[in-house]
Order: structure tokens, then sequence, then C-alpha cells
């Protein structure tokens, strides 16, 4: 595809325009405020010293030679800082009786996973302070440690023993008690004398954000407001938690995302490295920096999905679908994050897809463990239940020996369903299906590859075909305050914007949303231009300074645009109105008599007009104000949805299975996305290319392990097997379009689609071809060996725990490491030996 | 990622670097192309005092035509390797399994010298080496030895080159006409092999007359599939003869079981992707 920037100067509304993003010049080059960019005078540098364990009492912690060590100034413990150091928190407990064990930035008495913060040793180099981290002493005393959530839940062995259960949490939604369906196990037990009940248990696998910047904080304590400028998704959340902890004034503080690149929802948490970094900054009286190195963002910042789902499927004989009911265990990790249990309560309202089940049940567990905590990551929730229930409508179609496509299609809302209220509680605003469905697969060539499919099958090739279907929808658009509140969520789901009309014309559009890597400032210039006529050129988009966007609740669940980006229309109308009457005035007109189109006020049938920037002007000197009238055309506005928006598609994916080896190539992608209206199409391309790579990377190769000490052994990229361009094809997207009635401009959200879309076409092809040899799943990440190990056991085994840990590529031990017995590389090196 | 401080030395000659090795002894360590050493020094797995960089030593780099055998020296790029037409002309094997590695940055930096030192039984080149057949010729303090290839690797990441000592060029048999495949076998684009084979075969009116097979990954050290070799001998190169002769790819070998693989699924991938670069270097 060749890229071309339309310019401005053509005719026509800037919505719809594949602008090149304005900010990518200095996003692409990094000269620009990544926070690691970010030099200050007097300045000086922490490095953490992290638990190699993953529950340990600490003993004692020695301190005495780091602090003796060239440029040290001070190590900091957590018992230095206890009355300080604030404490990371969750915004959403699920349940009242929710189990939340506290997490202090730095650990006092106990770690509860590995890479947990134990001391910050600050000097005046990022060396020094390194080199001093490994002089700090720690005497752990080690305990039992547990690690897969499913043991968890049996509460063997317990992750933080003084709260007596592994267990966080229990949630509960069911149709029959909420009154939007039946009763599920009635119909269960119907189907199972008369019908079809498909039962599965898949595992959605733990997978690290690895977002491309390393996390990074400084603090300035110097002022009179405390600065924290960090890489986070979340600014406004950051600032209030901060107060909120650590006791600090709110308005003493100020928190700054400057230029942020990437979180898919690993920045979207308050961290402990941000607790630590303020904690010792304010400790020193001076300004610090921290920045991760890319092995401790892979083992402390938060990890994603982690589940094991059940699933009861019920139908009728031709294959209707009547009941679902869902048994999850969600792991946590060591600590509830800030979403924390919400995440997988998200799927509660998406298990049930776009099908018309009759009655639906969603029960969650979720579980503490010594890993890593487990929080949001690109879908949050959604993902791991559009995952299911796309997989399991595979199952029944190859139950009945129909076509997965026209299973779907048997069960799936019509379009002219819509709203439709689903069975988990939810109205779905709007949606194609049909049109979708018709458009995916007509650039896919699905008979075509059917066809290829069969001869492959008939000519037993070694290589096989095999056609993966997703036809997904999601909510998005985090959300209606009054939703939030019922569900006991911490903080509201409004956004906020502010639009300044400068005197010389130009344009400040302020937001709330947090953007890190999107292109808010494109998109928004956009908005705003068509809104007040001016050149998208003249716009300028501020955000993620709690300065200077002092309202707002940042960025994640697609939400920026169906919720900010009204914000910034409603905004743009209010500064529209104002002007009018200042317009009105200066052409001695009435402002009813008033037309506004392409950034000029007209007199109805006459030729008298004057240009809104000439009205900012005229509002700056106020030399000729109407009599009272308050000078100002600046506007505020705060959007609260009423309800989310639900965004579709239909995802269709070939995959080549090299029977002889376990791999696995794709050979075709097609995604047709319903995200309503688009706002500029070359940013829904690139938000739909990276999602799908995501959901791919899922499907087949990303992985988190821990070794049996709880230890990460896909603790660098050379083992976390993240894809590059060189592992993905061509993707061929599309879109059809049925505009949101939530939102003024008609918008979806797009940032997760991809992601949540992608993972169950791929591992659905890979299993499609690979049905006729009795095989009905392959564990994610479908990897050669788990693939190959399917079909020598020819169903019997979808290809279980990955062995081993990684192996070692560099060679010398470890001198500086004062790891648990056999660390990772240790235990890869006796694999290689045996 | 801050390596420990150390201190740096860039010798201009042979000569001259190992007089700064001498002295420094067992706390100097070479650096080549940097694209193993430096993420060991970063990861702090090691913590040498002196880093002494062979980068300037003109000498060391270059591809020259010795009649019989071409000369690699220790600090040859993959790039250069890449480049170089005689190696394409007598020494296919080591092209292909070169164009595997990694990405061009990495192979723009990483040398020859340097990954056969490294020794990492994934790293490609070691089995194309060994076998082709190729001289190591090591120079110490007392001067220059060579030794055979299936003498060079010793063990995991461990080889004849001792301390105090370089490897300052390989000497390669020229196998002019014979065709030649890597397979390679990785789960993502820039990663070590979880099992690769190369294969290089002379093939006369139809039929295999030599064939030589390294296998990368499949022992702590780089192999060669010596069975096959023979097996290969005089059969016709097609997809049942070739299968066959391939089936006690993985006998002998000793495989790691890790993330990407056990030992058994690596003994299974070996007599697959034996047979496959087998019959892509045949040409069949
Ligand atoms: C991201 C990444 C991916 C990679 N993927 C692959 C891959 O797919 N396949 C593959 O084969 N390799 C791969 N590598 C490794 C790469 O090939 C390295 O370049 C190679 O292993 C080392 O070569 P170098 O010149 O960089 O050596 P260096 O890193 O400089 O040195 C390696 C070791 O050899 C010693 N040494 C170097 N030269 C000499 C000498 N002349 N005499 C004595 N000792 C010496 C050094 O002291 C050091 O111990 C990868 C590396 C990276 C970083």
């Amino acid at each position: 595809m060749t890229v071309t920037d339309e310019r401005s100067t053509a005719a026509g509304p800037e919505v719809g325009r594949s602008r090149l993003r304005k900010e990518d010049q200095r996003l692409i080059t990094g000269r620009t405020r990544w926070t690691d960019n970010i030099v200050l005078p007097g300045m000086l540098h922490a490095a953490m010293v992290r638990s190699p364990f993953a529950h340990a009492n600490i003993r004692s912690i020695e301190t005495e030679v780091a602090e003796q060590a060239p440029g040290v100034i001070t190590v900091v413990t957590g018992a230095d800082v206890k009355d300080t150091q604030g404490a990371v928190a969750t915004a959403w407990p699920i349940t009242t009786d929710q189990k939340t064990p506290d997490h202090l930035p730095i650990a006092i008495e106990r770690v509860a996973c590995a890479g947990e913060i134990v001391a910050v040793v600050v000097a005046r180099t990022a060396a020094e302070a390194r080199d001093a981290a490994e002089l700090v002493d720690v005497d752990y005393e080690e305990l039992p440690a547990i690690l897969d959530g499913r043991e968890a839940a049996e509460d063997a062995v317990l992750a933080h023993p003084s709260l007596g259960t592994n267990t966080s949490a229990v949630w509960r939604l069911d149709s029959a008690e909420s009154g939007t369906g039946g009763n599920v196990e009635e119909e269960i037990a119907k189907a199972r004398t008369d019908g079809i009940v498909i039962e599965r248990e898949y595992r959605q696998q733990r997978l690290i954000p690895s977002f491309m910047e390393p996390r990074s904080t400084v603090v300035d304590p110097t002022g009179e407001q405390v600065t924290v400028w960090t890489s986070t998704q979340v600014p406004h959340l950051l600032r209030f938690l901060i107060a909120a902890t650590t006791g600090m004034s709110e308005s003493k503080i100020r928190v700054i995302a400057p230029d942020v690149g990437g979180g898919f929802g690993g920045k979207l948490q308050t961290t402990a490295e941000e607790f630590a970094t303020l904690a010792a900054a304010r400790r020193v009286g001076k300004p610090v920096k921290y920045t991760e190195t890319r092995s401790e963002s892979l083992v402390s910042g938060h990890h994603g999905r982690d589940q094991y789902q059940r699933l009861t499927l019920a139908a009728s004989k031709d294959g209707t679908v009547t009941a679902l009911k869902v048994d999850l265990i969600a792991n946590l990790g060591a600590y509830v994050g800030l979403v924390g249990g919400g995440t997988p309560v998200l799927g509660a309202w998406m298990f049930n897809g776009i099908y018309k089940f009759k009655a639906y049940q969603f029960n969650l567990r979720t579980v503490l463990t010594n890993t890593t905590w487990v929080d949001a990551y690109r879908g949050a929730g959604r993902p791991e239940a559009t995952f299911a229930i796309e997989r399991i409508m595979d199952e029944l179609a190859a139950e009945l020996g129909a076509d997965p496509l026209e299973i779907r299609e048997r069960n799936w809302i019509t379009h002219e369903e819509f709203p439709f209220a689903s069975v988990a509680g939810m109205t779905y605003d709007s949606g194609n299906y049909e049109a979708a469905t018709a458009r995916a697969k007509e650039l896919f060539d699905y008979d075509g590859l059917r066809r290829e499919q069969q001869e492959r099958r008939d000519r037993k090739d070694p290589v096989q075909l095999g056609i993966g279907v997703s036809t997904f929808t999601e909510m998005c658009g985090l959300a209606p305050s009054r939703v939030l509140g019922s569900l006991n969520y911490g903080a509201g789901g409004w956004e906020h914007a502010s639009i300044r009309m400068l005197p010389t014309g130009k344009v400040e559009v302020i937001t709330g949303t947090s953007p890190h890597g999107q292109g808010h400032e494109t998109a928004w210039s956009q908005i705003a231009a068509d809104r007040l006529g001016v050149p998208f050129e003249d716009i300028e988009v501020l955000h993620g300074d709690t300065q200077i966007a002092p309202r707002g609740l940042d960025t994640y669940g697609s939400r920026s645009l169906v919720v900010g980006g009204e914000a910034v229309v409603r905004a743009a109308d209010k500064v529209v109105e104002k002007a009018k009457l200042v317009a009105a005035h200066l052409l001695e007109a009435n402002a009813e008599d008033l037309d506004f189109s392409g950034g000029r006020f007209t007199v109805k049938g006459t030729d008298q007009g004057i240009g809104i920037t000439e009205v900012a002007a005229a509002q700056f000197t106020s030399h000729n104000l109407a009599e009272g009238m308050e000078s100002g055309i600046d506007a505020d506005a705060t959007f609260d949805p009423v309800t989310f928006s639900f965004p579709h598609g239909t995802h269709l994916c070939a995959m080549e299975v090299d029977t002889e080896t376990g791999g696995t190539r794709m050979r075709r992608y097609v995604a047709v996305d319903d995200i309503g209206q688009v706002v500029n199409p070359l940013i829904v391309q690139g938000q739909v290319h990276g999602g799908l790579v995501q959901g791919i990377a899922q499907a087949l190769w990303e992985e988190a392990v821990f070794d049996e000490q709880g230890t990460l052994v896909t603790g660098s990229f050379v083992d976390y097997t993240l894809p590059t361009a060189a592992d993905t094809i061509s993707f061929l997207t599309d879109n059809t379009t049925s505009p949101s009635t939530t939102n003024t401009l008609g918008t979806k959200g797009v940032g997760e689609a991809g992601c949540i879309a992608s993972t169950p076409a791929v591992v659905n092809a890979i299993v499609d071809a690979l049905r006729p040899l009795g095989i009905d799943d392959v564990r994610m990440p479908c990897t050669p060996e788990r693939v190959w190990t399917a079909i020598q056991s020819a169903g019997a085994s979808a290809g279980g725990e990955v062995s081993g840990g990684a192996q070692p590529h560099f060679d010398e031990d470890a001198p500086n490491q004062d790891g648990p017995e056999p660390g990772a590389a240790e235990a890869g090196q006796k694999g290689a030996d045996q | 990622m801050i390596p420990v401080q150390f201190d740096y030395a860039a010798p201009t000659t042979l000569q001259e670097a190992l007089g700064v090795l001498a002295e420094a002894g067992e706390d100097a360590k070479v650096i080549a192309g940097g694209q193993s050493l430096l993420p060991i020094l970063r990861m702090r797995l090691n913590a040498p005092e002196k880093v002494v960089d062979l980068g300037r030593i003109e000498e060391l780099r270059g591809i020259t035509d010795e009649g019989s055998h071409l000369v690699i020296g220790a600090m040859t790029t993959y790039a250069d390797v890449l480049a170089s037409s005689a190696v394409r002309d007598h020494a296919a094997l080591l092209v292909e399994a070169v164009k595997t590695v990694a990405d061009p940055q990495i192979r723009h930096r990483g040398t020859v010298g340097g990954a056969l030192v490294h020794a990492d039984p994934a790293g490609d080149v070691g089995a194309p080496a060994l076998a082709l057949g190729a001289e190591f010729v090591i120079t110490g303090p007392g001067g220059e030895r060579t030794v055979p290839a299936d003498e060079f690797f010793r063990d995991l990441f461990e080889t004849a080159v001792g301390e105090g000592e370089l490897l300052t060029r390989i000497r390669v048999p020229k196998h002019t006409g014979w065709g030649a495949h890597y397979e390679k076998f990785v789960r993502v684009a820039h990663q070590w092999s979880i099992v690769a084979v190369g294969a290089t075969v002379r093939v006369d009116g139809g039929s295999i007359a030599e064939a030589r097979v390294g296998l990368t990954n499949m022992g702590s050290t780089p192999l060669r599939a010596t069975a096959v070799e023979q097996a290969l001998v005089g059969r016709p190169a097609t997809e049942e003869a070739v299968r066959e002769a391939c089936a006690a790819a993985a006998e002998g070998t000793d495989p790691p079981s890790d993330l990407n693989g056990s030992a058994d699924y690596r003994r299974h991938l070996a007599t697959v992707l034996t047979r496959r670069a087998v019959l892509a270097a045949a040409g069949a």
C-alpha cells in the first residue's frame, strides 16, 4: 500500500481522511521527551535491589557496604520510608469481601514474587547505582511458593499465608438471577437429553505486554509541587493515588506523562517503581531518575491473561445455541493490580459473543500466587472471552459437521435486531455481522481455500491447510460512570476536553486522555478542525500533564476516541456557541440569523460574515464586546457515556500446518472490522495491524514461563519470543460501517479489536487443519512441538506443558547474581547436559 | 543493562594483541563483533577487567584463496562472507548457513571467528565448518598451531582456544561444485536454531557421490552425521532413497530439552530436516 498524505487544501472534511500522524517524526526519531531523555540539574539515579525468590521472608538487609561504594548517596529500604512510601493500590475490588494483600512499593518483611523491590540505591550515576545494588546483602528465608492458578485454588500452599486462602474473590453473573435470560442449568439439562452439550477446557497462557519503551520515572521534589515524569498510561490516576496513599496533598503533586512509548495496558498501572522512586527522591531531596532494564521490565511489569477456562455450551440438535456456562480461574499473581480482578470480570459480558443464548452464567474465581502480578493487557478480559466462545463455536460446528460460518450465522444477532439486549445484560448499539462476513469471505476467497484444503486432505499432503473463523464483538469506551459505580470501581469513566482559541488564530485542544503511541494528536486535530473550521495544522493537542490537562481519566479500554473524542466534539460545539454571540455583536445581527460553516459565521441571506479566528482575536482585545458580555470563547466539556459501544468484525485465517515438523505458516489473513465511523483510516489500519500481530503472537509465539522456583524463564527477548515484521504476512483489511449510536461522530473503539479477534482465528485454523486426525485442540502458544505432539498422539494430548527451561546462549557463570539455587540459566544448561 | 566498568585496549597488530592478553591474564576478554560478548557484559554474567578489541587488526579480516583451501580471517564478518563470491563458489554451505544468522545489523558486526570461539551449540556456523572439514589456526604466545574441526569444539561454549590464545583464521577445503543447503528450524525469524542441519553434496550422474552433513544444536557441540553421510553415497537423489538414508540422522546425538522443544522432538526434527537439507542440496 502506498501512503499519501492528502493535503488539507483538498476539499471535504478532515474526519475520514488518511492523515499522516503529526506526532510521528518526533516519536520515531526519538528526539522528544521520553522520560529517560529528561535530565535535571543535580539529578541522581536509582537502581532497584530485587528479590530473586518467589516467596521469602526478609530476615535482614545489609546496606553498609553499598553505601560506601563510589558515588552512592544512600540506600533506601522499605523500613526507612514505611510511613511515606504509600502503596500500590487496586481501583476495583470486585466484591466487598475481596482479599487484597497489602502491596508495598518497597517490601519490608516478606516478598511474594521474584522481582519485588527490597531496596533502592541512589547514586550519582546509573552505573554506580547498578554496581552498588549488587553490594546490598539481603538475608532471605525462603518460603514455599505457589505458581499455578488452578493449584492455587486448592489452597495447599498459600501465596500470602496471613490471608488464609489464595482465593481473592468469587464473582458471578447469572442471566436468571439478573433477569436477562433463562436458567443455565435447566437449559444444559435439556440439551443433555435431546440436544448437544459441548464441554471444553481452554488455557489462556500468561503473556507479557512488552511495550517498546521500558518504564522510566523521574521525580523532582525540589519545587513547591513534587513533579513526577513517568512513562504511564494513567497520569491522572497516578496523581490521585499518590495523594491517596502517601498522605501528600494532591495539590502538591504534578504528574506528567511525556511521550510514552507504548503500553498495551502494561502501563495502565501505578507501579512499585514509581512509588519507590518518589520515596527515594523525597528522602534525598533531589531529583532522581529510575529507568528499568528490559529484564526488569519483563519480570516486574504486570503480565496479562493467565486463565483456566471451563466452558459448557448447550445447543439444540440443529445447532441453535441455548446456554453457555463459564467457569474461570484467573491467576492475579502476587498482588491485585489497579484493575486487577476487574480484568477477568470485563470478560463477563463478552463470553456470549454475538450469539443469541437463552441462558448464561459466568463464574469467576480470582486467585493469588507467587508470580508477577497480572492485570490489563490489550483487550483485558475480552480477548480471553472471545477466544473461548469462538473456539467452542467451531467445536459445535465440528460436532454437527457444519461449516463454522453457517453455525455462526444460525446463531448471531441479525442486523435488524439492533439495538440488542444481550443475555449478559448489555445493549449492543449497532452492527451488521452479515455484511462484515460477506466482505471477509470475498476478500479471503473462502470457497477457493476450502477447495484447496480438500485437495490437500485427499492427496495426504504433509502440509495441511486449515481455515479459522472469528466473528467477534467487543465492548469499548470505558465507561459509563454509573455502570462503574454499580461494579464497585473506584473512579468514574467520563472524559474531559478543553479548547483554547488563541488570538493568533491557533487552537489548543486539551484532552484528558493520555496517548502513548495511538495518534490522538492527529485524530483530535481532525475532529476539532471539522467542528471549528480551522486548518488541521493550526491545532495543537495537549495532554498527559496534570497541570495542563487537570481533568482526565486517561487512555485504556478503547476509550479515548469514543469518550475523549466526544468530549472534544462537545467542547468545540460550545466554543462555536460562545463565538456566535460575539460574532452576532460584531456583525450587528441576531445570533439566530447566523449560520456557521467552514469556520465562518455568516448572516443568512447576505454576504456578510466573520471567521471564527477573527472572533478569537476580537475577544482577546475585547475592545468591542456586547454590553455585559464576559470575554472569552474557550470552552470545556466533560462527557460521560451512557453505554458502551460494540465494534465487531469477521476475521478469517488460513494456516498451513507441516505435519512432519509441527511447524505452522500463515497463508492468508483477512480482517473486516466494523468500528463505526472512521476518523483516520490510516491510523485505524495501524491499530488493526498491530493488534492482529499481538493476537497472532498469543496464538503462536508468546508465553511467560516460570520454573519450579518461580523464576521467570522467559526473562529476556531471547526466550520470550516476540515476533517481528519478518514473522508476519501482509494482512487484508477492510471496514464495514455501522455508526455507533452512543456518540455524535458514530465512532467505536479500534485499539484492541485486532488483538481480541485474531487469536481464536489462528488457533481455529490450526485445529481445522488437524481435525481429520481427531485433534480438537492445541494449547497456546501452538508451538511446533505442541502441534507435533498433538499429531503424534492423534488428539489424545493437546500438547501439554513445555519442557525444561531456557537455553543459555551466553556461557559465563553468574558471578554477580545471588539467584535461587538452580537459576533459570543453569536449569537450561542442565537440560543441555543430559 | 550497564556492564561493570572495564579497561579497553584496541591493538592494531596480532603481536600487540597477544602481548596485551599475556599481560592481563585471565582478567582479559577478547571482543570481536561483540554480538555475544556485549549481552554477556550488559547482563553482568561476566565482568572482565580488560576488554581487548580485535577490530583494528587488519590481518585478521578477509577471505583469501589458497588453491585447495579458502582462508577466512577470524574477524571476517558474516556480511563479508555473504558478499564473497569465493565462498559462494567453493564453500556454499557456509553462505547458506550465514544467511540465516539473526538479522542484517548483527550480520554486519558478528564475526566468523567470534561465533566459532563462542561455540554456542545453537550457533549456525559451527556445524557447517565441521561438515566442511575446516581447520582452525590458533595463535598464542608460543606461536601458531592448527586444529582439525573435530578437535576444535570441546563442549558447551568450550573450544580448543586456550587462555591467552586467539583464533586467527580458518582454512576451509574447497568444495567446488557441491550443492549446499542449510535447513534451520525456528519459531520466530530472529531466533537461534532449535535444530538446524547443514548438508553439502556432490551429485554425479543423478546420484550422490559425496555428502557432508552437520547438525546444529543436537548436542553440546556441533555434530557431524557421519552415518548419514556414508549411507547417502551412491544413492539417487530421490525423496525415497534420501529419506531412508537420513532416518539415522539423530543417532549418537544428545540434544537439549528446553522451552523450544524436548530432546525427543529435536531428534525427530533432525531426521526430517536432514532429509530436506540433503534433497535441497542435491537440487532435488
Ligand atoms: C539478537 C541476536 C541474535 C542472534 N542470532 C543468532 C543466530 O540466529 N545464529 C547464530 O549463529 N548466532 C546468532 N547470534 C550470535 C551472533 O552470531 C554472534 O555474533 C556470534 O556468536 C559472536 O560473534 P562476535 O564476532 O560478535 O563475537 P563476540 O561477541 O565479540 O565474542 C564472542 C566470544 O568469542 C571470543 N572471541 C571472539 N573472537 C575471538 C578470537 N578471534 N579469538 C579468541 N576468542 C575470540 C570473545 O572473547 C567472546 O568470548 C545472535 C546474536 C544476537 C545478539
